[in-house]
């Protein structure tokens, strides 16, 4: 026995004297260790890397030089007509930006009246601190629904006007971001509980209300929104009394609303049913009845499973909602497509598709940044 | 470098301390980023031995046998398996992976094959066996682990004991020399830890090489012909079963006994 | 073995419950919430129906699917079969159809190819092609399609005309006009090999699992893909060389203002092609990369440990159980794909949405026109996802 125990894996320090660990090889950490495993670990490897390299490197600078370098950024405008003429001579090498500095404001606001610009920006503003206060945790209560109903009153006050001093505007003349803004925010709002609704009719046990939400549902996801926003502009007047006639905005946000909801409520639905049944068991041994049983117990929790899906439907309802540019509706992408119609602007579409790009990206990419960051974070909430 | 173990007074008789060693880990060192897992490993385990490696959680247990069968890979020093020593020549990886079999903690069966398949799918595609002879093979290693009626089924259809006794049949079927068990036990319920002991004391019982991280005291006293206690990346002590557990010599070693007992 | 007639437990039947004429009965309730959700939806409807008729009559608008067989005198440019203005509507929602068809199928084709390559380099260990493709992915995602597609429309559009084209290979030029490759002049012989071509790829199929059988027997594994190329590639060949090898050119030339010969691509259907691509393959990028991470780490070191290689432990090991994951997701992208190539009437490409619309405007029948389009996608959606569903549950049925 003794022999085994002297045997040489045996412990040499046998009291316990810890040795401090080493440092790994010098190959094995730092910068030249991480381009080793990551980007040179094996010549098909090194080949990916020195390929791709190049090819971002010579994309970038080909970039940079239409971008920057050789980019014009205003022309001279004289009797009210912008003189492209040094845009046209770039011939395609470097970009007219002067499109933009020209028309941002025609592409922000459309033909809100020029003075009162200031009105749709700040609608902007509150669109913007909305989606930021309901992104915080902390607000993730019932008086958010109140916020919403304020901040959305306030910006329909701002909009048309008519009070405490601010000239009407009509609706026919609102247009550009701001529309894009109010179609998707409100879209999102009337659709969220009509698709909660339908959600829960779906999972009712009564089959003529699960018949009818199902039917609802797959027939709305079975066809393209555009069919829809055709019937809003074209059928909708059909389908009212003689004399009624609801402007084309509304109609499109109608046609936006229902589209939304039969989405949301498959979302909806998903969380519903990764529910543990325990909790809709216990609800029921407690004796809540059908509406104590959802409104407190299931949909807090169901609603909470499926946020991450639930913002990246409204990201999708977000870049939708452009679609409306089909039926001639004055939204951000609309705006800059009418922007370029000028003959003088004809032929500048990349300048104006980049920037209005920009614009989606900016609110897409915030928007699934913080939903993959919630994910993760339920995802660690579910581990423990 | 006095590495390779000295011959033993107390060996089962399977113990073959003529031949080479099975398995022979040299100055063994490895890191995760700068984390030095494995610090010095030296250890040699002859033809027939069955060693059994105990430890706390993180002290790299796990790490150093998955580097035997390279499912990790060492920076420093020497592994030989077989006669064959691991390098990045994927000819010496596969002969290895051939004689080595492994058992998981997780069983890691494949969900989308029946019991039948998830045996014989090794040896036809590895070792080219003809689908009958492979099959014949896998109903003897799995009437050995009890449970050839099972054979039609599906792994999820199974309970974790008679998975992990799967498991083994697989490994088995593939004829290795040497065999890795890797906590083996861990994820079970306690009415199914003695079914897959019994499964090792059995196969234990036909001579084979066998180095198994487990916490089950008992197996170890029953079977193992050496113990080995790892913390902090090093081995600390190692000897037969009664002298380690009865008079541990270190204090990381005692308590650690003290923490398994009162876990029992 | 147990006498199932002598089993009490199906002496009794269970009492039948009748209706109690009581707010607190539980049946009452539920009939009494149908009626009513029912009602509510069946009047709305009858409402909206009621409304229409009447708007129909006092506007003199017809109604009815006669407009059909009438002449449509409306040009399309890109035609699959044989059209003119002087035929039908009912023959221009044909070519609607079709050329709705032609963007979905080839689309779905090329962006589950470009998506899969996507995703696989997404899970590349080479750290800037994994970071260029999470790019890719996030950039894409988070533009409209709509957008992308007036994008590369512009795009296509900025290129110069036809007598400066872009000429990157010979035979191959790129203009305002749209993409020309060079074609061949078809004849008999190539009809043939494509014949040849399609028994090669039978015979292939039969000779794998022949082998596959065989190895099953004796243990041996055999190689496939001398054979497999033989018969691909070179039983085609034989055909059209035993044919007298026949090949003429069918070369773009510039004659005049435009080109004359070659296959065209117009630049509506390239850019919502491209568009559409695109914007899907980064979809179906993530769906593929989620796929295969969705299949344990334990998986590869149990059957690494066994000893398979690498091809064949995804082959026989990853991608079974990879592809549950990702087939229902794929489906819906493969719906989405269809549906979102109705955008092409935003860039001209005359697909049915757009020829519904013209067709609607012409004849001033709405409600018949968005029925049509209606119809059409749903059957569509209907056939992708019967399609699914059965290959789905073909694949399922290997697990259990």
């Amino acid at each position: 026995m003794a022999e085994i125990a002297a045997e040489a894996s045996a412990p040499r320090p046998l009291q316990d004297a810890v040795i401090g660990p080493r440092r790994p090889p010098l190959l094995a950490v730092g910068p030249v260790a991480w381009a080793k495993t990551n980007l040179f670990s094996s010549w098909l490897s090194t080949a990916v890397t020195l390929a791709l390299g190049y090819l971002i490197i010579r994309w970038a600078m080909g970039f940079i030089d239409w971008a920057f370098v050789n980019a014009i950024w205003s022309v001279p405008v004289t009797n009210g007509q912008a003189q492209t003429q040094a845009c046209r001579a770039l011939n395609g090498t470097g970009a007219c930006w002067a499109v933009v500095t020209e028309k941002h404001r025609f592409m922000l606001f459309g033909t809100y009246p020029y003075e009162e610009h200031w009105r749709p920006a700040l609608c902007v503003l509150l669109f913007i601190g909305l989606y930021i206060v309901s992104a915080m945790r902390r607000f993730w209560r019932k008086e958010l629904a109140l916020i919403w109903i304020g901040t959305l009153a306030l910006i329909g006050l701002l909009m048309w006007g008519g009070v405490f001093g601010l000239s009407y505007v009509p609706q026919e003349r609102w247009g550009g971001l701001v529309i894009t803004l109010i179609l998707s925010t409100f879209g999102i709002a009337l659709a969220f509980p009509l698709s909660i609704l339908v959600a829960l009719g779906r999972r009712s046990r009564l089959p003529a209300i699960k018949t009818l939400c199902i039917l609802y549902v797959e027939l709305i996801r079975g066809v393209p929104l555009i069919s829809l926003l055709f019937m809003a502009s074209v059928m909708f007047p059909l389908f009212l009394p003689e004399g009624i006639n609801i402007d084309k905005l509304l109609r499109a946000q109608v046609a936006i609303i229902l589209f939304a909801a039969a989405y949301l409520a498959e979302v909806v639905r998903g969380g519903l049913q990764a529910l543990p049944r325990g909790q809709y068991e216990a609800a029921d041994a407690l004796g809540l009845g059908f509406w104590q049983k959802t409104g407190f117990i299931i949909l807090p929790q169901a609603l909470r499973l499926v946020i991450p899906p639930l913002v990246n439907t409204f990201i999708g309802m977000f870049k939708d909602t452009s679609l409306v540019l089909i039926i001639g509706i004055f939204d951000l992408l609309t705006a800059g497509k009418t922007a370029i119609v000028e003959p003088a602007w004809q032929g500048f579409g990349i300048e104006i598709y980049v920037t209005i790009g920009l614009i989606y990206f900016i609110f897409c990419f915030a928007m699934s940044r913080y939903s993959q960051g919630l994910e993760a974070e339920l995802n660690q909430h579910r581990v423990r | 470098m006095s590495a390779t173990m000295e011959p033993a007074a107390h060996v089962s008789s399977a113990v073959r301390t003529d031949a080479p060693p099975a398995i022979l880990l040299d100055k063994v060192n490895k890191w995760y980023g700068a984390l030095h897992v494995l610090r010095d490993i030296n250890l040699s385990v002859a033809q027939g031995e069955r060693v059994v490696v105990c430890g706390p959680s993180g002290s790299g247990k796990s790490t150093m046998i998955r580097c035997i069968n390279r499912l990790e890979q060492h920076q420093e020093g020497r592994i030989i398996v077989d006669n064959i020593e691991l390098s990045d020549d994927l000819r010496s990886l596969d002969a290895i992976r051939r004689e080595v079999g492994m058992v998981f903690q997780s069983f890691n069966l494949f969900p989308h094959l029946t019991i039948l398949e998830n045996c014989t799918l090794a040896p036809i595609w590895v070792r080219r066996m003809p689908k009958k002879e492979a099959e014949a093979l896998a109903m003897d290693y799995l009437t050995r682990v009890k449970i050839p009626e099972q054979a039609n089924k599906y792994p999820g259809q199974l309970s974790g004991g008679q998975q992990q006794r799967v498991a083994i049949a697989r490994a088995l079927c593939m004829k290795p020399k040497i065999m890795l068990f890797d906590e083996p036990t861990s994820a079970l319920d306690p009415e199914m830890i003695k079914e897959v002991l019994d499964t090792m004391v059995m196969l234990a019982d036909t001579g084979m090489t066998m180095i198994c991280v487990t916490h089950e005291m008992g197996f170890a006293r029953q079977v193992a012909d050496r113990v080995v206690f790892m913390d902090r990346g090093e081995i600390v002590e190692s000897g037969v079963p009664e002298q380690l557990f009865n008079d541990p010599k270190t204090e990381r070693l005692k308590t650690f006994l003290s923490q398994i007992l009162r876990g029992h | 073995m147990s006498d199932t007639a002598a089993d009490p437990r199906l002496l009794r039947a269970p009492p039948k419950k009748g209706i109690r004429l009581s707010w607190a009965d539980e049946k009452l309730r539920g009939i009494v919430w149908q009626v009513l959700v029912v009602g509510v939806v069946v009047s709305i409807l009858w409402w909206l129906v009621s409304n229409t008729s009447h708007n129909l009559e006092v506007r003199r608008i017809a109604t009815g699917w006669g407009f059909l067989s009438r002449e449509a005198g409306l040009p399309i440019g890109e035609h699959v079969i044989d059209y003119n203005p002087t035929n039908t509507y009912a023959r221009a929602l044909l070519v609607g159809v079709l050329n709705t068809l032609k963007v979905a199928v080839i689309g779905i084709l090329l962006a589950t190819v470009f998506g899969t390559l996507i995703g696989i380099a997404r899970l590349s260990k080479n750290w800037l092609l994994s970071r260029i493709a999470a790019t890719y992915i996030e950039v894409i995602r988070d533009l409209p399609l709509l957008l992308q597609l007036l994008f590369w429309y512009a795009i296509l559009q900025g290129l110069p005309a036809p007598r400066q084209s872009l000429n990157p290979v010979t035979g191959v030029f790129l203009s305002n006009r749209g993409l020309k490759l060079p074609w061949i002049q078809w004849q008999d012989a190539h009809s043939f090999a494509l014949l040849g071509l399609v028994a090669g790829i039978v015979a292939t199929i039969f000779y794998a699992r022949a082998a596959r059988a065989k190895q099953m027997a004796d243990g041996q594994p055999r190689k496939v893909w001398p054979l497999a190329l033989g018969l691909i590639l070179g039983l085609p060949l034989l055909i059209w060389a035993g044919l007298g090898a026949p090949f003429a050119g069918d070369i773009p030339a510039l004659r005049g203002f435009n080109f004359q010969g070659g296959l065209t691509i117009t630049p509506e259907y390239f850019a919502l092609l491209l568009g559409l691509v695109m914007y899907t393959a980064a979809f179906i990028a993530e769906i593929v990369r989620a796929g295969i991470q969705s299949v344990a780490r334990g998986q590869w070191e149990a059957a690494e440990a066994l000893g398979l290689q690498r091809g064949r432990i995804m082959r026989l090991i990853v991608l079974p159980q990879a592809l549950r994951v990702i087939i229902p997701p794929m489906t819906s992208q493969y719906l989405n794909l269809t549906k979102n190539s109705s955008l092409a009437v935003a860039i001209g490409y005359q697909d049915i949405v757009s020829i519904s619309n013209t067709t609607l405007n012409q004849t001033g029948q709405a409600i018949e026109g968005i029925a049509i389009i209606m119809a059409v996608y749903l059957s569509i959606s209907l056939s992708i996802s019967l399609f699914m569903n059965w290959y789905n549950a073909r694949i399922a049925l290997v697990e259990r």
